[in-house]
C-alpha cells in the first residue's frame, strides 16, 4: 500500500511530493552542511519563528505517519514494545521510538539529523510532554515547552494570549537564539507572515471549494495532501505561496469544469454522498480506506483533521503587523485545543455549510486526545442536523487496528443507512 | 406465483424468507454456513421453498375444508415423513461418496468394511429419528449424521482394532462433498410422495392438495442478499443491502414498535436504532475484535463437551452466578476450566459467561444512543434464555421497565428484512 503505487496524481500533487521529500534530503544532509534542526509538533506550530533562525523543523508525528504509508510503522511499533511500550500508548510514539532504533531513518530512507532542540509546543495532545520526556533521554538535547491553554471555555482570552506571547518571547525565542547562534530578527518574522496568510487565503479557497456540487476536492484523504506543506515545514516560506497559488489555480479550473475530486483511482464520476469527517485518518491502510470512500460514491466535503495544525477557515490569519501575538492566536486556535462545544460546533457548521448528507467519525483507538467524547459530540451533531451519523474505529500507524473487511461492512451500512433515509420507507 | 426471497449469509448459518406477492411469509429455511456461499444460499432457499409448500399445503386443505386440529396432524406426520426422506436421501449421498473415497484412496478392505457396517446401522436407526413429537438435536444433516457416524465408528474400531482418527477424517471429507450438492425441486415431489405413502390411513383430500401444491409453479420474482458474506452472493451489487438495514426493517416488520433492536449473530453484535418505518437511524457494531458473540458460546460449549442449545437451560439453573469479566474468548476457555478446578459449579459459571456477554453488548447498544421502547432482541442468540434473562435484568437496572420482543423466528429477522427489500423492489419495478 505504498504511496508510490499511486497513480493518478496532478501537478500539486507531484509539487508537494517533491517539497517535502526535498526537506528530507535537506535534513539528512544537515550534518554536512552544519544546518541545524528543531524536532517541534504539528498542532501550534511555530513554523516561521523556527524557520527564522534559519533551522529546519523536524515533525515526529509527520515522520510516524509517512512510515506508515511505506509500511515500515509494523516493525518500529514492535521494536517499541519490546522495550516495555506498552500496547495502549499512542502508536505515533511508539512509531518514532522504533524509528530512533533502526538508525533515525525517516519515510524517504535518508537518516534524521539529531535536534538541536527539542520545542515542545504543549497544544491539544497531553501525550506530547510524555513523548519530548523520552526523546529528551534519547538525544540528551535541551528542551523549552511553549505551554499553550486548552479552550475550556472555548474562547481565547486576552490573559492566555498574553501568556503565550510572554512565554514566546521570555523562553521560546532565547532557546531558539541559543540553540542556532543567530538574533531574532522581526522583520524577517513580519515578511514569513505575511507569505503565511498569502498562502492561508488559497488554502482556505482549496478548502472551501468543496462546497461546489460535485466537490472538485475530497476534503478528508485529498486534504491531507494539501495540509502537509502549510502544517509542516514550509509556511511563511515562497515555496509554500508558490505551491498553494498552483493548487488554488488547479482547484477552481476543477470548478470551472463541474469535475469530482481526483483520487488514487482516477477522478471521481459521480458523487453519490457527501461527508464530514472527524478524526484524523488511518495511515497503515490510507489507500484500502480512501477506495472505500470513492468506490460508493462518497466524498469527504470537510474534515476536522486538516484543520489539526491550525483553523484558518474562520477568519484567522497570520498577521505581519501583530507578529507574536497571531502566532500565539494559532497555537491557541487548533482544532484539537478546542472544547467539545466547540468542535461540535464547527462540525454542526460544516455539515450545514457544506451540504453535507452525513458525519462520519474515524475513532482512533490509541488517541485519547482526539477520541475522548466523540461519541456524544456525533450524537449532538446527528440531533442539531438530522445527518445520519456513522462511527468506523481504526489506528493512526498500528496496523494491527485496521480490520478492513469491519470497516468496509460498518461504511457500506453507512451509507445505505444515508441512502434510504433519504428515499423513506419507498427503499 | 410470483415470490421474493431474503438470504442472510451470516459466519454460522444462512438464512432465507420467501415472501409472497402481498408480502406475506410463506416459508422460511435455515442451513450451515458453509466453504461454498453459493452452495449455502440455494440449500438455504431450497429449504424456504420447501416450507413455502408445505404452508401452501396447509392453505390447500383449509380451503378443502379440513378442520384445523387435523391439519395439523397430518402436516407434521407428514412433514416427519418428508424430512425422514431427506435423511435417507442424504445418506445415500454420504454413503456413495464414502464409498468412492474408500477406493479411491488408501484404505484397508477393514476399513471399508467398517463403514459399510456403520452406515448400515445409520440406515437402520433412521426411522427412530423422525415421527410425531420426535425432536432432534439439530436439523442439519451434518450434525445429525455425524453424531451417530461418530458414536458407531468408535465401537467399529475399538472391535477392529483401526485407527479412529483415519475413519472420523474420511467422514469429513465426504461430508463437505455432501452438503455441497444441493437437492433440486423435483426431489420436493418424490419425496412428498413418499412421505404421504408413509401415512397408514390414506386420504385422498390430502393427496390432492398435494398434487396442487406440487403443480404450483413458484417463480423468483426479486432476491436480495445480506449478512456477513453479501459481498460474495451469487448477486447484482444493487441487490445487495448491508445486514444493519436489514435487521432494523426485518425487526420493524416483527414488531412494528422497536425502536432499538440487538442482534447477536456468530461473530457480530449489532446495536440498531430505527424510526417508526424500521428506516435506520444509528447503529454500532463491534469493534475490532468479535469477543461476546455468538461463536463465543460456541466455544464455551465445545470447551464444556455439551451442545450449544444445552449451555442456555443449564445456566438458568444457576443459583449463585460466578463474576466473569473476560469476553475474550480465548481467556474465557481458560478462566472456565480454573473456575471448574476451584469446584465451582457448571451452571453458575456458565450463567456469569452469558452475563459477560450481555454486559458487552450493553455497551455497543448504550454507544448507539441506549435502549428505547420497545426493544427486539434477535439473532441466533436470542433463542438462548440465559442470555435473554441477562439482558432482561441489565435493561431493568439501566433503563427501566422495557417491552422486550424476542420472536420465535429471530434468527431470521435480517432474511426477512433483505426479502422486504427484495419486494420493495420487484414492487417499484412492477409498477413502474
Amino acid at each position: 500500500m505504498s504511496e508510490e503505487k499511486q497513480v493518478f496524481k496532478d501537478d500539486s500533487q507531484l509539487r508537494q511530493k517533491t517539497m517535502i521529500a526535498d526537506h528530507y534530503s535537506r535534513l539528512a544532509a544537515a550534518p554536512d552542511t552544519g544546518e541545524k534542526s528543531v524536532y517541534t509538533f504539528v498542532p501550534g506550530n511555530l513554523t516561521e519563528l523556527i524557520r527564522n533562525f534559519d533551522l529546519l523543523p523536524v515533525l515526529p508525528e509527520i515522520n510516524a505517519l509517512q512510515s506508515a504509508m511505506r509500511g515500515k510503522s509494523k516493525e518500529y511499533i514492535a521494536a517499541a514494545e519490546r522495550e516495555g511500550h506498552s500496547e495502549d500508548v499512542c502508536t505515533y510514539v511508539k512509531c518514532d521510538v522504533g524509528m530512533k532504533r533502526a538508525g533515525n531513518v525517516g519515510p524517504t530512507g535518508e537518516r534524521l539529523p539529531d535536534p538541536d532542540l527539542l520545542l515542545l509546543s504543549y497544544t491539544g495532545c497531553f501525550t506530547f510532554m510524555k513523548w519530548f520526556e523520552i526523546l529528551k533521554q534519547e538525544y540528551d538535547c535541551p528542551v523549552t515547552m511553549l505551554h499553550v491553554p486548552y479552550q475550556g471555555e472555548g474562547e481565547i482570552t486576552d490573559s492566555m494570549r498574553k501568556y503565550v506571547v510572554d512565554q514566546i518571547k521570555q523562553k521560546i525565542i532565547p532557546a531558539l537564539e541559543k540553540a542556532s547562534g543567530k538574533k531574532f530578527d522581526i522583520d524577517k518574522l513580519r515578511e514569513q507572515l505575511r507569505r503565511s496568510a498569502q498562502a492561508e487565503d488559497d488554502l482556505v479557497a482549496v478548502l472551501e471549494s468543496a462546497k461546489n456540487r460535485p466537490s472538485p476536492i475530497d476534503a478528508y484523504f485529498g486534504g491531507v495532501y494539501y495540509i502537509g506543506p502549510i502544517f509542516t515545514a514550509f509556511r511563511g516560506t515562497e515555496q509554500a505561496v508558490d505551491y498553494y497559488r498552483l493548487l488554488n489555480q488547479e482547484i477552481q479550473e476543477r470548478v470551472r469544469l463541474g469535475k469530482g475530486p481526483v483520487t488514487p483511482d482516477g477522478e471521481m464520476k459521480e458523487e453519490r454522498f457527501r461527508l464530514v469527517v472527524e478524526g484524523p485518518p488511518n495511515w497503515t491502510n490510507f489507500r484500502e480506506f480512501w477506495k472505500m470512500f470513492s468506490e460508493e460514491g462518497a466524498v469527504c466535503v470537510a474534515s476536522s483533521y486538516t484543520k489539526v495544525g491550525g483553523v484558518y477557515d474562520t477568519g484567522f490569519r497570520h498577521d505581519p503587523d501583530r507578529p507574536l501575538e497571531s502566532l500565539a492566536e494559532y497555537c491557541l486556535g487548533c482544532y484539537t485545543n478546542l472544547n467539545l462545544p466547540s468542535r461540535v460546533d464547527t462540525l454542526e457548521r460544516y455539515v450545514r455549510e457544506y451540504q453535507a448528507d452525513g458525519l462520519l467519525v474515524n475513532s482512533i483507538k490509541s488517541c485519547n486526545s482526539f477520541s475522548a467524547g466523540q461519541l456524544m459530540m456525533l450524537r449532538e451533531v446527528g440531533d442539531r442536523t438530522g445527518v445520519p451519523c456513522g462511527f468506523v474505529e481504526s489506528d493512526l500507524v498500528d496496523p494491527r487496528y485496521f480490520s478492513g473487511s469491519n470497516i468496509k461492512n460498518r461504511l457500506e451500512s453507512y451509507f445505505q443507512m444515508i441512502e434510504q433515509k433519504r428515499g423513506g420507507v419507498q427503499v | 406465483m410470483n415470490y421474493c426471497v431474503g438470504i442472510d449469509l451470516g459466519s454460522t448459518t444462512t438464512k432465507a424468507v420467501v415472501l409472497g406477492e402481498s408480502g406475506e411469509v410463506l416459508g422460511r429455511g435455515i442451513t450451515n454456513s458453509r466453504s461454498n456461499y453459493e452452495i449455502a444460499c440455494d440449500v438455504s432457499v431450497g429449504e424456504a421453498l420447501i416450507s413455502a409448500r408445505f404452508g401452501l399445503l396447509e392453505e390447500a386443505l383449509a380451503a378443502e375444508g379440513v378442520e384445523a386440529d387435523r391439519r395439523k396432524v397430518q402436516l407434521e406426520e407428514l412433514e416427519q415423513g418428508f424430512r425422514e426422506e431427506q435423511y435417507r436421501g442424504d445418506l445415500r449421498e454420504l454413503g456413495s461418496v464414502m464409498g468412492r473415497l474408500l477406493e479411491a484412496g488408501t484404505y484397508s478392505a477393514q476399513e471399508a468394511d467398517a463403514v459399510t457396517c456403520v452406515l448400515d446401522k445409520m440406515e437402520q436407526n433412521a426411522g427412530s429419528l423422525y415421527g410425531r413429537g420426535k425432536s432432534r438435536k439439530s436439523d442439519f444433516f451434518r450434525d445429525l449424521a455425524g453424531g451417530e457416524y461418530l458414536e458407531l465408528v468408535e465401537g467399529e474400531a475399538k472391535t477392529r482394532a483401526l485407527s479412529f482418527d483415519r475413519l472420523v477424517g474420511l467422514y469429513d471429507k465426504a461430508i463437505l462433498e455432501v452438503e455441497n450438492t444441493v437437492a433440486h425441486d423435483e426431489s420436493f415431489s418424490s419425496r412428498i410422495k413418499a412421505a404421504l405413502g408413509r401415512i397408514p390411513e390414506q386420504d385422498a383430500l390430502l393427496a390432492k392438495a398435494i398434487s396442487a401444491v406440487v403443480a404450483m409453479n413458484l417463480t423468483k420474482a426479486g432476491s436480495v442478499g445480506t449478512g456477513y458474506g453479501r459481498q460474495t452472493l451469487p448477486f447484482a451489487k444493487e441487490d445487495i443491502r448491508s445486514e444493519i438495514l436489514c435487521h432494523g426493517l426485518g425487526a420493524h416488520a416483527m414488531f412494528p414498535n422497536t425502536r432499538t433492536v440487538l442482534d447477536i449473530g456468530g461473530q457480530d453484535t449489532k446495536a440498531i436504532q430505527v424510526d417508526g418505518n424500521g428506516i435506520v437511524t444509528s447503529f454500532q457494531m463491534n469493534d475490532r475484535c468479535a469477543a461476546g458473540c455468538g461463536r463465543y458460546l460456541g466455544y464455551i460449549a465445545d470447551e464444556m463437551n455439551i451442545g450449544l442449545h444445552e449451555l442456555g437451560p443449564m445456566a438458568c439453573k444457576s443459583t449463585r452466578p460466578v463474576k466473569i469479566n473476560s469476553t475474550c474468548t480465548v481467556f474465557a476457555g481458560a478462566e472456565l476450566r480454573e473456575r471448574l478446578s476451584l469446584g465451582e459449579k457448571r451452571e453458575d459459571i456458565l450463567a456469569g459467561l452469558h452475563r459477560a456477554i450481555i454486559l458487552r453488548a450493553m455497551s455497543l447498544l448504550a454507544r448507539s444512543g441506549g435502549i428505547a421502547d420497545e426493544f427486539t432482541f434477535t439473532g441466533g442468540v436470542a433463542k438462548n434464555p440465559a442470555a435473554v434473562e441477562a439482558l432482561r435484568k441489565l435493561i431493568q437496572e439501566n433503563y427501566g421497565e422495557r417491552t422486550l420482543n424476542i420472536s420465535p423466528d429471530s434468527i431470521y429477522t435480517g432474511a426477512l428484512g433483505a426479502a422486504m427489500f427484495a419486494q420493495r423492489e420487484w414492487r417499484r419495478r412492477h409498477c413502474a
